[in-house]
């Protein structure tokens, strides 16, 4: 229960949360009304959205003590495979919608 | 200064988000779209490299080799497998990159968890809580990806849903455990580690056919909610929108599907599909009549002379890499005035889209891919209705059989056309293992042979008729 008090009392957690609860309503309002022709595309393209733990990834490696090596590896390994998800979404999806896009302008 | 530079880089990535996913909505649009979301990552990404600092200790972040060359690294590697994966292996590509997603969030967890400050209850919690999401998303997706290229085959544990269970709630026991401070001992922050990713393989493995674009769909928001996660850790907006708007959406998108095939995700969650025990073979015994074969001048005589012929592709699409031969025919058919139009299965092909993505390869004009139930209001008025590899998406047994694990699953009603023709390239049942009738319906014809090679001899035949 005193968590409970706390989250809605503390500044930080209260903001988060609001942000929480907004973007569900978000996300569930903007994929409502996608055609399934492009539900290949757009789960592509979230998946690379949601590479954005990246920054996680980046944060936790910038702050590593320099002689902690389980830290370094295992955040250079993070990041590496943040980045793949990153750019190998963003990189398959453009693919996936250069064929919408060409036909288009027949 | 720098502070508000990063407050306002980071609104900025949340913004593009939210613009890209509702861009990738229509179709004009969704290219830039996706541009725009991934110009918003970047400049979240740099934001954070070059401005970020530590609120206790007010430092920059450092090891800034490491950062680069990582990043360095993955920028390369991604470029280069995603410009090289074929049209066919984007469901594969696309688990995968969400695997690496996940992993990401597991090991961000761990290291978190190592750090020699104690750490407090809110922590934490969200430390295993994300570990736990990211790896059940890893290992899932690694799965779902090795099903999907062949190199695991669909098996059926026995008991696997009482060991989900079981191990559901030995994670519940130990998080609670080590959240609450009963216990501290790394030992359970790795038990746990390692039954989610057990949870994960045992969750996606039993699961096989129709259902895969249902799990990666549901695996692509597992991991949005991990980097949410790293959101609270950090207490940094734009993972928390990215993640909590891939997560929402990625389950609407995953309900969907679900409503597409009649299935609950509960369902689809406790991969009962896989325990597959009637109607593959040893149901209620069907008397299977013999298969009607039929010659590729005979098929080409056949389509010359319609009006209207409706091709439906499956995976044998993809598989044989047939769609600008489909095309090909498609043009030659038009030639001669017939309507050529594609029905599209919500789940044919092994992702929701992948018939779409797969025909605009080919340049197939967007008009010509009718929706299922559009496609099934033209059937009657369809004289030729040509299957290129699909099974499960035109098998009556979803209609008619209820001891059938498809049963109740919206199907193309392809026995409402004049003729049938079903391309294959044998018996074999479809990727989810039942046996289908309408191979056997007085309507239907055999056309045995690799898609391709088919289409292009059809296209010959034609030609010179």
């Amino acid at each position: 229960m005193e968590t409970l008090i706390n989250i809605f009392t503390d500044q930080a957690t209260y903001r988060l949360l609001t942000i929480v609860i907004l973007s569900i309503f978000l996300g569930i309002e903007v994929i409502s009304h996608v055609p399934s022709v492009l539900h290949t595309p757009l789960m592509s393209g979230a998946n690379a959205i949601h590479g954005v733990v990246i920054i996680g990834a980046i944060i936790v490696m910038g702050q590593a003590k320099t002689d902690d090596y389980l830290a370094l590896t295992l955040g250079f390994i993070a990041v590496i495979l943040g980045t793949l998800n990153v750019v190998g979404g963003f990189v398959v999806t453009d693919r996936m919608l250069e064929m919408f896009s060409k036909k288009k302008k027949k | 200064m720098e502070q508000l530079i990063l407050s306002l880089s980071y609104l900025v990535g949340s913004i593009t988000f939210i613009m890209g996913l509702k861009m990738l909505s229509h179709p004009e649009k969704a290219r830039r779209g996706n541009l725009i979301a991934a110009t918003g990552m970047t400049i979240a990404i740099f934001a954070t490299i070059f401005l970020w600092e530590s609120p206790e200790t007010h430092e920059h972040l450092h090891n800034y080799g490491w950062i680069f060359g990582a990043l360095l690294i993955g920028t390369v590697v991604g470029t280069m497998t995603a410009k090289k994966v074929q049209m066919t292996a984007m469901p594969e590509m696309v688990s995968l990159f969400n695997g690496m997603g996940g992993a990401c969030a597991m090991l961000i967890s761990v290291i978190e968890y190592n750090k020699p400050e104690p750490l407090t209850t809110d922590r934490l919690s969200v430390i295993v809580l994300g570990m736990v999401i990211g790896t059940v998303s890893f290992a899932g997706s690694a799965i779902a990806w090795g099903k999907l290229n062949g190199r695991i085959k669909d098996k059926t544990i026995p008991g696997g849903q009482i060991i989900n269970f079981i191990l559901l709630g030995g994670m519940l026991v130990m998080a609670i455990a080590l959240i609450g401070g009963f216990v501290s001992s790394p030992a359970v922050f790795y038990a746990i580690l390692a039954m989610a990713a057990l949870y994960g393989i045992l969750f996606v493995m039993p699961i096989g056919g129709a259902d895969m674009p249902v799990v990666i769909s549901l695996l692509n928001s597992f991991t949005g909610v991990a980097a949410a996660f790293g959101g609270f850790l950090y207490n940094n907006p734009v993972m928390l929108t990215g993640g909590i708007l891939v997560g929402s959406a990625g389950t609407i998108l995953t309900i969907l599907m679900c409503k597409a095939m009649n299935r609950s995700l509960k369902n689809v969650l406790l991969g009962s599909f896989g325990k597959k025990p009637v109607g593959t073979g040893d149901g209620p015994a069907k008397e299977q009549g013999s298969v009607k074969e039929i010659s590729l001048s005979d098929t080409a005589t056949l389509m010359a002379y319609s009006q209207r012929v409706l091709i439906i592709p499956g995976y044998g699409l993809a598989v044989a890499q047939a769609q600008h031969a489909c095309h090909e025919l498609e043009k030659i058919l038009e030639e001669k005035g017939v309507e050529v139009e594609y029905g599209i299965h919500p789940v044919a092909g092994r992702m929701p889209g992948h018939m779409n993505v797969l025909l605009a390869e080919a340049d197939v004009p967007y008009e010509k891919l009718l929706e299922m139930e559009e496609a099934n209001e033209k059937m009657a008025s369809t004289n030729v209705v040509l299957i290129l590899g699909a099974n499960d998406v035109v098998n009556p047994a979803a209609k008619e059989d209820p001891s059938s694990p498809i049963y109740g699953m919206p199907i193309l009603e392809v026995e409402k056309a004049d003729h049938v023709i079903v391309n294959k390239r044998s018996m074999k049942p479809g990727y989810a293992g039942i046996e289908n009738d309408l191979f056997y319906k007085p309507k239907t014809s055999m056309l045995f042979g690799d898609a391709k090679k088919v289409l292009q001899d059809l296209a010959s035949e034609l030609k010179q008729l």
